[in-house]
This record gives C-alpha cells, sequence and structure tokens, in this order.
C-alpha cells in the first residue's frame, strides 16, 4: 500500500502540487487522472521519488520514503517496475536484453535463469518470437508490452505507470489496459496509472484520484465517477460528443 | 551566473560518477562497448587525417626553408616536433571534441529525452556510473589513439617529402631522430591524458543536463563541441606553459 499525505511540489514560483493526499491499496490498479498540466507526472515522479516533495511524505507499506537511506532507497526502488509514456526501452539492446536488464542489475541469477525468466514475462504479455528485434523494430503496441515485461520481470511490488496507452489505437490501448489489470491481480501488486484516458477509466479504473491543478478534486470507483455531481469531474469526463450522450441518456433515466 | 553554476554542476557531476558504482559484470560490457563506439570507430578518420596533415606539414616546411645553408635534415625534425608536441595530441583532440563529443552529447541526450535516463534512475541506478563512467574508462584508452596519430603523421611527413621530391628519405630520418628529448612524449600524453578526461566528461555533462526534445540534442551536441575545444585550446596552453618552459 502507499500513503500520499499532504505532498506539495513546487518548480521555482510554479505551486505544481498543493496538498494532495490519498492512498493506493495493494492488489489494485488505481488511476490518477486530470487534464494535461494538472500535476499527474510530477505527481507520479514524487511517488518514484525522481521529484521530492518540498511538504508531505510518501509512505510505502509504513516505510516514509524521505526517512529512508540510501540502500533503503535502493531495495525499495528494486521493488518498483515502471512502465513510461514512451516506454523508454534502452534502444542499444534487443527486446530480450531490455527485459533481463532488471535482473542482470539486481540478481545474480545465470544468463540461462534470467533468459528463461525473461522468455516467462515476453510471453505474458503476448510477446513471441521478438526476443532479438531492437525497440526501434517493434510497434508501439509491442514497445508498451515490452516495458510492461521489463517492469515486471523482477516480481515488483509496486507498479506505474505513465499514460500507458497514449498513441495507441483504441483496441491495442484496451489490450495493454486488461493486461495491466491482469498483472496486478496475478502478482497482487499496487499498481498506480496516470491517464487521461476515460477507456482506461471505464476497463480498469478500481481507484480514481481526479488532480485539477494540482489538488485532488476528486476521488471514487469507475462507478461512481459517472455518477458524480462534482462539476469539475463532469466537465472533464463528458467532454466528449459520445459521453454527453451517455450523461444525457443517464440524466434522462434519472429523471 | 549560469557559467558559475554550470561550472558547479559539472564537478558534482564529476564527483556523482564515482559514487554507487554498477555492477562489474554490466560495467564490463558498457565499457568495451564504449572502446568499441570511442577508440576502435574512431580510427579510420584520426589515422586519415594524421597521415595527410603530417604530409601537409611536411611540404610547407619544405617550402619555407628556401634558404641554401639550412640543412634539409630540419624538414623531419620540424616535422616530429610538429606531430608530436602540438598536431598529434591537440589538433586530434579538437577532431575527436566533434566526433566523440558529438556522438556522446547527443547518444545521452536522446536518452534524456526518451526518459531511458528516468528509467535507470527509478531502478536505482545511479545513472552517471553507469553512462560516463564506462566512457571515461573507455578513453583511459586515448593514448593508444593519439600514439597512432603521431606515427601516421611522421609517416604521411616521410612519403611527402619522397613522393615530392623535397629531400632525400636519409635526410628525413636524420631529422625525426635529431635532438630528441623523451619528455616532449610524456608532455604530450600527459596533454592527451587530460583532453581525454575533458573528451568524456563535457560532452556527458551538455547530453546528461540537457532539457527539452530532439532540437535541443542537436543544440547540445553543437555546445558540447565548442566548449570541448575552448577548454582543451584552454587547458593546452596551461599545460604547455607549466610542462615547458622552465
Amino acid at each position: 500500500m502507499i500513503e500520499v499525505k499532504n505532498i506539495h511540489k513546487s518548480f521555482g514560483d510554479a505551486h505544481i502540487l498543493k496538498g494532495v493526499s490519498t492512498t493506493f491499496e495493494k492488489g489494485k490498479t488505481s488511476l490518477v487522472i486530470g487534464q494535461s498540466g494538472s500535476g499527474k507526472t510530477v505527481f507520479l515522479k514524487c511517488l518514484l521519488g525522481l521529484f521530492s516533495p518540498e511538504e508531505g511524505e510518501i509512505v510505502y507499506d509504513g516505510k516514509a520514503y524521505a526517512q529512508l537511506t540510501d540502500e533503503q532507497k535502493r531495495t525499495l526502488r528494486a521493488d518498483i517496475g515502471m512502465v513510461f509514456q514512451g516506454s523508454a526501452l534502452f534502444d542499444s539492446m534487443t527486446i530480450l536484453e531490455n527485459v533481463m536488464f532488471p535482473l542482470r542489475m539486481f540478481t545474480k541469477q545465470s544468463k540461462s535463469e534470467m533468459e528463461e525468466r525473461a522468455d516467462f514475462v515476453l510471453k505474458r504479455v503476448n510477446l513471441e518470437g521478438a526476443h532479438h528485434k531492437m525497440p526501434s523494430e517493434a510497434s508501439g503496441g509491442m514497445q508498451k508490452r515490452v516495458a510492461i515485461a521489463r517492469a515486471i520481470v523482477n516480481k515488483p511490488k509496486y507498479l506505474f505507470c505513465d499514460e500507458p496507452n497514449s498513441g495507441l489505437d483504441p483496441k491495442t490501448a484496451i489490450v495493454i489496459d486488461n493486461l495491466i489489470q491482469e498483472i496486478t491481480d496475478e502478482y497482487n501488486i499496487t499498481t498506480v496509472i496516470n491517464s487521461h484516458d476515460m477507456n482506461s477509466v471505464m476497463e480498469i479504473g478500481e481507484k480514481i484520484v481526479f488532480l485539477k491543478d494540482g489538488l485532488k478534486a476528486w476521488e471514487g470507483s469507475k462507478e461512481n465517477i459517472f455518477k458524480t455531481d462534482n462539476e469539475v469531474v463532469t466537465d472533464f469526463v463528458y467532454s466528449s460528443n459520445l459521453f454527453k450522450k451517455v450523461r444525457q441518456m443517464y440524466l434522462e433515466e434519472k429523471s | 551566473m549560469s557559467y558559475l553554476h554550470n561550472i558547479g554542476a559539472y564537478f558534482l557531476m564529476i564527483a556523482e560518477m564515482f559514487r554507487k558504482p554498477t555492477k562489474w559484470s554490466v560495467m564490463r560490457t558498457l565499457i568495451l562497448k564504449d572502446i568499441d563506439d570511442l577508440i576502435i570507430g574512431s580510427l579510420g578518420i584520426v589515422a586519415f587525417i594524421s597521415f595527410f596533415v603530417g604530409g601537409v606539414v611536411t611540404i610547407q616546411t619544405a617550402l619555407n626553408i628556401d634558404n641554401p645553408l639550412i640543412p634539409k635534415y630540419l624538414i623531419g625534425f620540424a616535422t616530429r616536433q610538429s606531430i608530436i608536441l602540438e598536431f598529434a595530441p591537440t589538433f586530434i583532440s579538437i577532431i575527436m571534441a566533434g566526433k566523440v563529443g558529438s556522438f556522446i552529447t547527443s547518444s545521452i541526450g536522446t536518452m534524456r529525452v526518451t526518459e531511458q535516463i528516468d528509467a535507470l534512475e527509478v531502478m536505482g541506478i545511479n545513472s552517471l556510473n553507469y553512462l560516463v563512467f564506462p566512457k571515461f574508462i573507455a578513453l583511459m584508452l586515448y593514448p593508444f589513439v593519439i600514439s597512432i596519430a603521431m606515427f601516421l603523421g611522421i609517416l604521411g611527413g616521410m612519403a611527402a617529402v619522397i613522393f615530392g621530391g623535397f629531400g632525400t628519405l636519409e635526410d628525413f630520418i636524420i631529422g625525426i631522430q635529431m635532438d630528441f628529448i623523451p619528455f616532449h612524449i610524456i608532455y604530450a600524453f600527459i596533454k592527451t591524458f587530460v583532453f581525454a578526461f575533458l573528451l568524456a566528461t563535457i560532452p556527458s555533462f551538455y547530453g546528461f543536463y540537457m532539457k527539452g526534445g530532439a532540437l535541443e540534442v542537436g543544440k547540445a551536441s553543437t555546445t558540447s563541441f565548442v566548449w570541448t575545444s575552448v577548454v582543451i585550446i584552454l587547458l593546452n596552453y596551461i599545460l604547455t606553459q607549466l610542462l615547458l618552459s622552465s
């Protein structure tokens, strides 16, 4: 479980996060949503320890991140899997080498053991026969799957994804969303996803945190987000014509 | 102020580069890859430039010695001194600032833009040690490149003398052996080690701390070339003053 307690983060005069508190539970897929510029990426980077909040704290399973020693932070980071928006695959390595990378860095496994494990997770993300391709030879969807495979290969306790389906067609996006959901259930890990895609919310949003201008404007489940009267949330959720029609139908049905 | 900030950040980067070392089995692979990219990959251009510039230095020296009282073996002497003292260590380092420096800045800069450095940091890896330290170790073989540049520069001069008809082979060989001071080689290699350090670290600094997208990667490569060249020229002056003027 990850507890976020009143975190503030500024860059110069720009106050990006203005006191965000929430909890991400183990075995659940939580989504952080909001418009571009709402502070989602900064929030995720604070969770990852890439940015240090000026105020507040982030607690990983009872351990406050800021109070950990460098060694403890390194140990914790070995338990974190991250899927970046652009996949962030190492372009000088093959797909297999990318997936094996965390094992090479953090385990003492033999090469054959590492290959076996990498092969297993690549199969798990439905990527077979692409082991020796370079990332540049893979499609966007394949790259995302490789990034997920690399994130889970070392059996992390926490999985973070920054807009995992951005730039993908709707069908592939759903495949990626479902894959993340299945992995969260299978490994019983704490998964936090940054997204502004309402399809993802509908597919996998077990818990949703809505950020607006660096503040938490709303939190709840995917069922509740379509029923809320919070104007900030409804403005965002029903911004597309399709969802506007759904909303209208819901309101008509309700009245 | 930004210059002072950059200088401070550069030295902090160097200190950080030696902290939290990467696992040796991984580091060994990285060092070998960087030796291939930075050293072996530069041999062709260095050999080509050295041979022909050595020839040009010899031709120009020969054409400027028109006094019959000046012995012809001075062509060989002047070629050797120019190449060992200045051309090989300094001129080649400026070329390497363009070739190797741009490669380092653009490859690290692209990793920054595509979040690959963030991916390393998230995994708890010291990205400076992982990315810059192997380049620093690989470039400790840079004196090997400069040795080849020295040899081929003099060989180019020899070829120019023979094929251009500016003197005899015997005169040239007497010239390159004349008044040889071994400390000049030590001086050249001291400079080479210093320049190797600069070639590894300044382009890495500009790549690692760059912000923006593809356009900024290009700009960072240009800036890194300019500053690497400037620092090489300045340190060349300071080292020459310190080591040769007594």
